[in-house]
């Protein structure tokens, strides 16, 4: 796992790299990650502009506390170098390699972002990279890419490509993408990175976004791609806990704070030890509030 | 000398026309005195007539000044045709002083001026081809920007005296009983024309649709028309409003309205009976919805809105969520039709909408107003008449008028483009920065320091960072850089006026 802290990782908002209204403006909706693509919403007469455009925002643009991912294009075409070198360069948090099937191509990727690295005098090791799976190969092969890299922080299920592998397309009801979504989310926990789910593209059906939300959120998704930002507040309201849910991880957290006054190694609540799942659920939960401005920074509820 | 607003201004046009420079927003209760028009005494018997030729050859001399309304905005009829015979009657120096200049007027205005038919306007704004050519130099007089409260006031101090109004009207009868709600170019608020037809000296109305007499309800009465003249079309309904007003999809215009709505929300204004104002721009509509939502969740509801209407805003009426449309103009068919309608929807004239020499008018009352901007300063200065490049393409509208409510939002994205929106000093000032308390942009709100009280209730508003406006400032600046400064004449094309008559700002010719 590349990073100790765990963030929140609910919502990965898509930002056509050629696109300067929206590549500007791509720090204003809360995204928790901004994923600036280079590569499917590029045409091929626009992929120097749009790695000079992404490249000349990540140095010049302010996008607050938002994870920056970039998108490069696959290592079969002639931009996946330059991709790598301009985006090691400007200072990417994250690469995401698309269409990945195996764990050598993580492995070379790690490879060529090491390079890059040391070209441009960045630290080594600084930059992360993520996975998106959009075959059949791919999802058999995700725990193996998932594990494949220390700066691996996350995998993404990618439909519209995976479904058209697979001979069907997209239903309401997702039964389609079952076995692929299970696949991912445990190569991404069994790895002890984030799984991110596909995107959900049509903005007018606004029900059946919700529905697609609840159940990634029900399996364990961190969070999903988006298209839209007006899709990141539904997101957020589908992660957000119930004030039950606070109140139970305030008590957790009260409890850990007992106990490390006292300098017990145990921690008891209500007479009961709590476990190590327990903590971790509760610290999730304060983060996933705080994130909602349902309470503030110490932890107190926020009046609405 | 200068105002102040700190703008220097030109002392032989102020003096020429004998000009105070503004001071304050304040207007203080002096004793005024008004105007009244001459009348033509006759039964009324014989006003309608045949020809728009007829009516201008009695009616209209060298050096008069006339006036139009625009209420028909894009798809009005009536300007050009009058226009066209007033050009070719070889008549000179007439001031234009219409209720404002729509895109459809500007070749036009440009004919007559060029005729020398035209010499001097005033105006609430002008856009397009005129806006250029004005800012060009090619009226000889600056032309005065008056907002429409602004307007109310000249015409009852006599500041604007009109000789003769044409007044174009969906229905009339032959005694000059009128309204703006039926027929087949209706706008629904005859709001701005109401003021030419009570102190015009001579008022000609033209229509296309010839009612039985008595035609009720008047908004415009007999006793106040001269001449009633038939025409075959007064206006294009499909270009007079939007037809069915559509929220906008775009996430930054949602962005910036939802938080709008959470500076409205959480300010002390919003409780049962409160009061507000929105445009007709796509954040403002939305701003509507997201109220709308807020006032339910909340159970309050509006004792009324005011200015110009919507289609949302009606909605609300008809809801129940806003008890009273107090309605100068209509933006779209859907807001026309339920004046038709809706009892609780009345029509007001621009003096009892926003004239501040009054006995009260209704922004006086008014609580919360959303407002945009071309530009606005460190100053919280604002300016909605020139371009980045210095040319005249806007209008004062009500934007000084509704601003005087006791919380005015400024809502406006940080930059356009590659344009700032918010500057270090705006290029025109038309609403002076001692009105506005709270910019909302995309990345945040600015709060008026002089504004501590809401400080306190909006500082610390979840998801709503607040920054100071000189670091919003900055952050555009960062953005798109700092463009040179714009280059302009001596020669003034234009003065702003601060709605109580003293002049807030100067235009000047562009260097090209």
């Amino acid at each position: 796992m590349a990073e100790t802290e765990e963030r929140l990782r609910r919502t990965m908002m898509f930002v056509p790299g050629n696109n300067p209204a929206m590549v500007k403006d791509a720090g204003i909706y809360g995204a928790d990650s901004i994923m600036f693509d280079l590569e499917d919403a590029v045409s091929m007469a626009e992929k120097d502009t749009a790695r000079a455009l992404v490249y000349e925002a990540l140095k010049s643009q302010d996008y607050g506390n938002a994870e920056l991912v970039v998108r490069i294009n696959g290592d079969d075409t002639p931009y996946y170098h330059n991709d790598i070198k301009a985006m090691v360069k400007a200072g990417i948090d994250v690469i995401r390699l698309p269409k990945t099937e195996t764990a050598e191509m993580i492995k070379t990727l790690e490879a060529d972002v090491l390079a890059a690295e040391k070209e441009f005098g960045r630290e080594e090791g600084s930059t992360h990279l993520m996975a998106a799976i959009e075959s059949a190969k791919g999802v058999l092969n995700a725990p193996a890419i998932a594990a494949a890299s220390d700066r691996m922080i996350g995998i993404a299920l990618s439909a519209e490509d995976y479904t058209t592998d697979m001979k069907t397309h997209r239903y309401p009801d997702g039964a389609e993408l079952e076995f692929a979504r299970n696949m991912v989310l445990h190569a991404a926990r069994a790895a002890g990175i984030a799984a991110f789910d596909t995107v959900f593209t049509n903005m007018d059906d606004t029900e059946g976004f919700y529905r697609e939300t609840r159940y990634i959120h029900q399996l364990g998704f961190d969070g999903k791609s988006l298209v839209n930002p007006r899709q990141i507040a539904m997101v957020n309201e589908v992660y957000q806990p119930t004030a039950k849910e606070i109140a139970n991880a305030k008590n957790v957290i009260n409890a850990i704070e007992e106990a490390r006054i006292k300098g017990s190694g145990v921690i008891s609540m209500n007479g009961q030890m709590v476990d190590r799942p327990v903590v971790l659920r509760a610290q999730r939960v304060m983060r996933l509030a705080k994130a909602s401005h349902l309470v503030d920074e110490e932890g107190n509820t926020i009046e609405k | 000398m200068k105002n102040n607003v700190n703008r220097e201004l030109p002392d032989d046009v102020m003096n020429a026309l004998d000009y105070q420079p503004y001071q304050t927003t304040n207007i203080g209760n002096p004793d005024i005195q008004r105007v009244a028009p001459s009348v033509h005494v006759q039964t009324g018997d014989d006003k309608l007539v045949d020809s728009i030729e007829d009516v201008v050859k009695a009616t209209v001399k060298d050096g008069m000044t006339i006036s139009f309304h625009h209420h028909f905005r894009n798809g009005d009829f009536v300007f050009n045709k009058v226009m066209r015979v007033i050009i070719d009657a070889g008549i000179k120096n007439l001031t234009l002083a219409p209720s404002s200049l729509t895109g459809v007027m500007n070749d036009m205005v440009i004919e007559a001026i060029k005729a020398g038919t035209v010499t001097n306007i005033t105006s609430s704004g002008m856009r397009g081809s005129l806006g250029d050519f004005v800012s060009h130099g090619n009226l000889k007089n600056p032309v005065i920007f008056r907002s429409h409260g602004d307007r109310a006031r000249a015409i009852e101090h006599g500041d604007i005296k009109i000789d003769v109004a044409f007044l174009g009207v969906p229905n009339a009868d032959k005694l000059g009983n009128a309204n703006g709600m039926d027929g087949k170019a209706v706008f629904g608020s005859l709001g701005y024309a109401l003021m030419d037809a009570q102190y015009a000296n001579k008022v000609v109305l033209l229509t296309d649709n010839l009612m039985p007499y008595p035609n009720t309800p008047a908004s415009i009465k007999q006793t106040q028309v001269d001449y009633v003249v038939q025409v075959d079309q007064v206006g294009d309904p499909d270009k007079i409003g939007s037809g069915a007003t559509r929220f906008t999809k775009d996430p930054k215009e949602l962005k910036i309205a939802s938080t709008v709505n959470d500076v409205i929300v959480n300010s002390p204004y919003f409780k049962d009976g409160f009061s507000f104002q929105t445009g007709s721009g796509g954040a403002a509509l939305a701003v509507t919805r997201y109220l709308r939502q807020a006032m339910i969740d909340n159970k309050i509801k509006a004792s009324f809105a005011l200015g110009g209407i919507t289609k949302p805003t009606t909605d609300l009426l008809n809801e129940g969520l806003i008890d009273r449309v107090m309605d100068v103009q209509d933006f779209d068919k859907g807001a026309a039709d339920s004046m038709h309608t809706n009892p609780k929807q009345q029509e007001i004239d621009a003096s009892w909408y926003a004239d501040p020499d009054n006995k009260g008018a209704m922004v006086d009352q008014l609580d919360v107003v959303i407002l945009s901007a071309l530009e606005i300063d460190t100053k919280f200065n604002v300016n909605v008449m020139t371009g980045s490049d210095g040319v005249i393409r806007g209008a004062v509208g009500g934007h000084q008028d509704a601003a005087t409510a006791k919380l005015t939002i400024i809502s406006a994205p940080l930059v356009r483009g590659r344009i700032a929106t918010v500057v270090p000093d705006v290029t025109t000032v038309v609403t002076p920065g001692d009105s506005i308390d709270v910019l909302v942009t995309e990345y945040g709100i600015a709060i008026n320091p002089k504004r501590k009280d809401l400080q306190e209730s909006l500082g610390h508003l979840a998801g709503v960072p607040v920054y100071t406006i000189d670091e919003l400032q900055k952050m555009a600046a960062a953005k798109v850089g700092t463009p040179k400064p714009l280059e302009f004449t001596d020669r003034t094309v234009a003065l702003v006026e601060y709605r109580d008559g003293s002049v807030i700002d100067a235009i000047h010719e562009v260097k090209d």
